[in-house]
């Protein structure tokens, strides 16, 4: 099966019911996309499909063939995007672990909500966790990527 | 972009140093460090320059690179951010131009033991005294070059200076002579002040790699040929295969393997709960083929263990007289003879750490040899229970640590470590042993779960005249020594031993809790429990006597003194381990942290308008944390932590932004103690399986501000990691007594365990 991932394209030997995560992380090599839970309930293995923000831990691979997607590796050139600069700014990471996939979902919010409220981040993160509880500055650095 | 990790490029390095080799010229070897970007930064770099490296910690080349290795574990505390740069502020390095390495697990770094909230309390001085070595050493080289007395040098920037010339000589340009000279057993540290650094908010060491995606975490390590494992394990600790058909998942597409792993013995410890694993070409393929096996389990002794009627036991066991722990005066006859007595009982469940990264680790054996790659808190540990379990000798294995996606006390325990070790002579390839969330949340090292009756006796006056605390929980302790049914005393000293009361008659027993599960750390630990409790009834006796909650535990506290064993009615006091001079139970600090917080939070006024705010207090890990929770309801009439104030006084802080990201974040782990986190066991299984049943703080429920006041200090750095947790719960608990008249003594909020 063929998939184009960041702007390039692979062929893909495995069942098309094999979900989008592991495709990326174990035969693709891309590690950036994270597994927490393999049930949509945390957020961690959020990619773009055609620009919109998807769970791709129940993502079936079929579902994205045709599809662009986009992982964190591809969001920008060197962790250039606004987001990516504010998380850095603000020292949003503990672990780390889950912002590849709050970064994900917060590039497709401003994707689509370009000055989000406090409200409006909360609805479109609501499905991403995180443990080290790092959620108030990631409000600030959505908000600080929004511009003025 | 395959993160490819090459022996090769790991064996070579600072790593491999020793301590007795350490002086001098060390040319290593070169190695392909482009290849592996983000796994090169975890690991010592192999680099073909000369260097200056006068211990196991720091690396001057003669391009004038300052490495420093950070020999503690990277959870998210930012301790790659912060303890590194203490060492250069000490050398007189610019902290913006280190290149940081993680050190392997090796004994010649000390302890490395990523727990206890030890990493700058236990090293601040210790590294501070090697990097003043490495310093002492750049200066008597540039004094010898110079000819000049060494006493007049300084360095700063990467330099040693002359004041009195202007001169100045690079740290590259020392490296050579500075190798040949003999190492110092001590040097002299320079002034406090002169840590420019030290106390200030310093950037995020890793930032870039976090947020794309480069960060390598145990997950990410990719070996040639390596194969994964997905694990089913019996559902009852020290449950056994009964019978397993395995020919469905073997016909599995990319399944290669099924692995039977050894039973258990009692007690517990670090060793694996055995079942079957399935090592297959893929994750995918391993938990398809795990779904498959058709396996029975033989429940063993614990099948009994009911957490419901577990806490029915333990509530009987508070009700009665226990084993005395602490005693001052006679509170039986005191409580006998006070105008009025209030009691209350509290109950914590057994709970998890729930890292976002689920335990994993990558194990490859070659010949006598084993490497592993793995995201563990205590990596001299796990190399410890590999080799015990390979049956190598510890010098023969390897643990590379990784970035760890949390790890909250989980990942001190190599449970999974040498799963991957046996696996990966099972499979004779390197094999990957990937822990579901499932897996995480059903064979966890669990918080333990706590029953705790307290009882006051007051006066005419409403004076408190006699206390009585009374606790029953499993102790971390059966975890590793067989029939432990009473907590330690370290497990005591976590906020009950070593309270101040300003109480004339104390008693504290505790009762028979045998241990059925995997009891274990988890961050703060048994302060948890035990800070929610007598926090919270502190308030519960301010509200008996209609007394100002702050007043009453101002009042229980007592007025600014340090306190002794004698006045605990013990002998000794652990204290964290730490001395009892350098760090005293001084109840001032306890004070100047309940005034900041409540000042910050506008208490004296929030009756006036109308908000209701809850207070806690709580020395833990030798730092004093005061918390006010202001909570009120959402538009559905919900209740709301809608805002918070933290006051901490944690003696000296290196890196003041990572402090306060650590307060923030305990405030809203602790919400889902709080409010969400509860395991029960039935049959003597975990029933949650997921986020789903084990909620956790989303952001939606986070507060909208969190006000982090910290009390500057150049004392003795306290812990910060953990001391944060204790007072979130009893804080929110009081707020909400405040606004609804409701007080909840049986966590989690949103579920009662019975």
């Amino acid at each position: 099966m063929k998939l184009t991932v960041n702007g390039v394209a692979h062929d893909v030997d495995a069942d098309d019911d094999m979900p989008l995560l592991w495709v990326l992380r174990d035969l693709i090599g891309l590690t950036g996309t994270k597994y927490g839970c393999g049930e949509a309930l945390c957020g961690a293995c959020t990619v773009h499909l055609e620009g919109r923000a998807v769970r791709s831990c129940v993502t079936p691979m079929r579902r994205a063939a045709g599809h662009a997607v986009t992982t964190i590796e591809g969001l920008s050139a060197g962790g250039t995007h606004p987001l990516q600069r504010a998380w850095v700014e603000l020292g949003v990471p503990q672990c780390g672990f889950c912002q590849a996939g709050q970064i994900m979902t917060a590039a497709a919010l401003l994707a689509e909500t370009p000055q989000p409220t406090d409200d409006d981040i909360d609805h479109a993160l609501a499905g991403n966790l995180c443990r080290c509880g790092t959620y108030l500055r990631i409000r600030a650095a959505v908000r600080k990527a929004a511009g003025p | 972009m395959t993160i490819e990790v090459t022996r090769r490029g790991f064996l070579a390095g600072l790593g491999t140093a020793t301590a007795g080799l350490a002086l001098g010229w060390r040319v290593l070897e070169a190695g392909s460090a482009a290849a592996a970007p983000a796994a090169a930064r975890l690991a010592p770099t192999p680099t073909q320059m000369a260097v200056f490296a006068p211990n196991p910690f720091i690396q001057i080349g003669s391009d004038g690179l300052v490495t420093i290795v950070c020999h503690r574990s990277e959870m998210g505390q930012g301790i790659r951010s912060s303890l590194p740069v203490l060492l250069a502020d000490e050398l007189g390095a610019d902290p913006r131009k280190i290149r940081v390495v993680q050190g392997d697990g090796d004994e010649k770094y000390g302890d490395q033991n990523t727990d206890g909230s030890t990493s700058i309390r236990n090293f601040f001085e210790p590294m501070r005294q090697v990097a003043a070595v490495a310093r002492t050493m750049l200066i008597t080289a540039a004094a010898t070059r110079w000819r000049v007395p060494a006493a007049r040098l300084t360095t700063h920037d990467d330099a040693v200076h002359d004041p009195a010339t202007g001169k100045a000589l690079g740290f590259g340009a020392l490296a050579t002579a500075a190798a040949a000279l003999p190492v110092p057993k001590a040097a002299a540290l320079r002034p406090q002040h002169e840590l420019t650094h030290v106390g200030t908010a310093l950037p995020l060491y890793d930032g870039v790699d976090y947020v794309t995606g480069r960060a390598a975490y145990g997950a990410d390590i990719r070996l040639p040929g390596m194969l994964t494992a997905v694990i089913a394990r019996p559902p009852v600790v020290f449950g056994k295969l009964a019978t397993l058909d395995d020919r469905r998942a073997l016909q599995v597409r990319g399944v290669r393997k099924i692995v039977a792993l050894p039973v258990p013995v009692p007690p517990a410890g670090a060793q694996p709960l055995g079942g079957v694993a399935v090592i297959a070409d893929h994750t995918y393929a391993a938990m398809r083929g795990r779904a498959a096996l058709d396996v029975t389990w033989d429940a063993g002794a614990n099948a009994g263990y009911d957490s419901r009627s577990y806490t029915d036991q333990l509530l009987a066991a508070v009700r009665a007289p226990g084993e005395l722990v602490r005693q001052v005066g006679d509170a039986e006859r005191a409580l006998a003879g006070a105008a009025r007595i209030v009691e209350a009982e509290y109950v914590v469940p057994h709970l998890t750490h729930a890292p976002m990264e689920p335990p994993v680790a990558v194990a490859r054996i070659d010949g006598d040899r084993c490497e592993v790659w793995t995201c563990t808190q205590d990596p001299q540990d796990a190399q410890d229970a590999v080799a015990k379990a390979l049956g190598f000798p510890k010098a023969q294995v390897t643990i590379h640590v990784t970035f760890l996606g949390g790890g909250f006390g989980r990942k001190s325990i190599p449970d999974y470590v040498v799963e991957a070790a046996l696996l990966a002579r099972a499979a004779g390839a390197p094999v990957r042993v990937q822990w579901t969330r499932d897996d995480e949340i059903r064979h966890g090292y669990y918080h333990t779960h706590s029953a705790q009756a307290l009882a006051a006796g007051l006066d005419a006056a409403g004076n408190v005249v006699a206390w009585r605390h009374r606790l029953a929980y499993p102790s971390i302790s059966a975890t590793f020594t067989p029939d432990k049914q009473h907590p330690s005393a370290g497990e005591l000293g976590q906020g009950v031993l070593d309270l101040p009361l300003a109480i004339p008659n104390v008693l504290v027993q505790t009762g028979a809790a045998p241990q059925h599960i995997r009891i274990g750390w988890m961050r703060s630990v048994n302060n948890v429990q035990q800070a929610f409790a007598v926090q919270s009834f502190i308030a519960e006796l301010a509200a008996a006597t209609r007394r100002d909650p702050r007043d009453m535990l101002m009042a229980v506290l007592g007025p600014a003194r340090t306190i002794t064993p004698a006045d605990q009615g013990l002998d000794k006091l652990g204290n964290y381990g730490a001395s009892l001079d350098k760090h005293p139970i001084d109840v001032a600090r306890f004070h100047r942290v309940i005034g900041k917080v409540t000042e910050a939070a506008g208490w004296d006024g929030a009756r006036r308008s109308g908000r209701a705010l809850g207070l806690a207090v709580h020395r833990s890990f030798l730092s004093y944390i005061a918390v006010v929770a202001q909570v009120g309801r959402g538009p559905r009439g919900e209740l709301r932590v809608e805002q918070a104030w933290i006051a901490a006084d944690a003696g000296t802080i290196i890196n003041t932004d990572r402090v306060r990201s650590q307060l923030e974040g305990a405030f809203v782990f602790g919400m889902t103690s709080a409010l969400h986190g509860a395991i029960t066991i039935q049959r003597g299984a975990v029933e949650q399986t997921n986020f789903r049943d084990y909620p956790l703080t989303r952001i939606g429920e986070a507060p909208r501000r969190i006000h982090v006041e910290l009390i500057a200090s150049d004392g003795p750095p306290g812990g910060i990691g953990e001391p944060g947790v204790p007072p979130v719960a009893p804080a929110i608990f009081n707020a909400i007594h405040a606004l609804t008249g409701e007080r909840v003594r049986t966590l989690p909020l949103t579920r009662a365990v019975r």
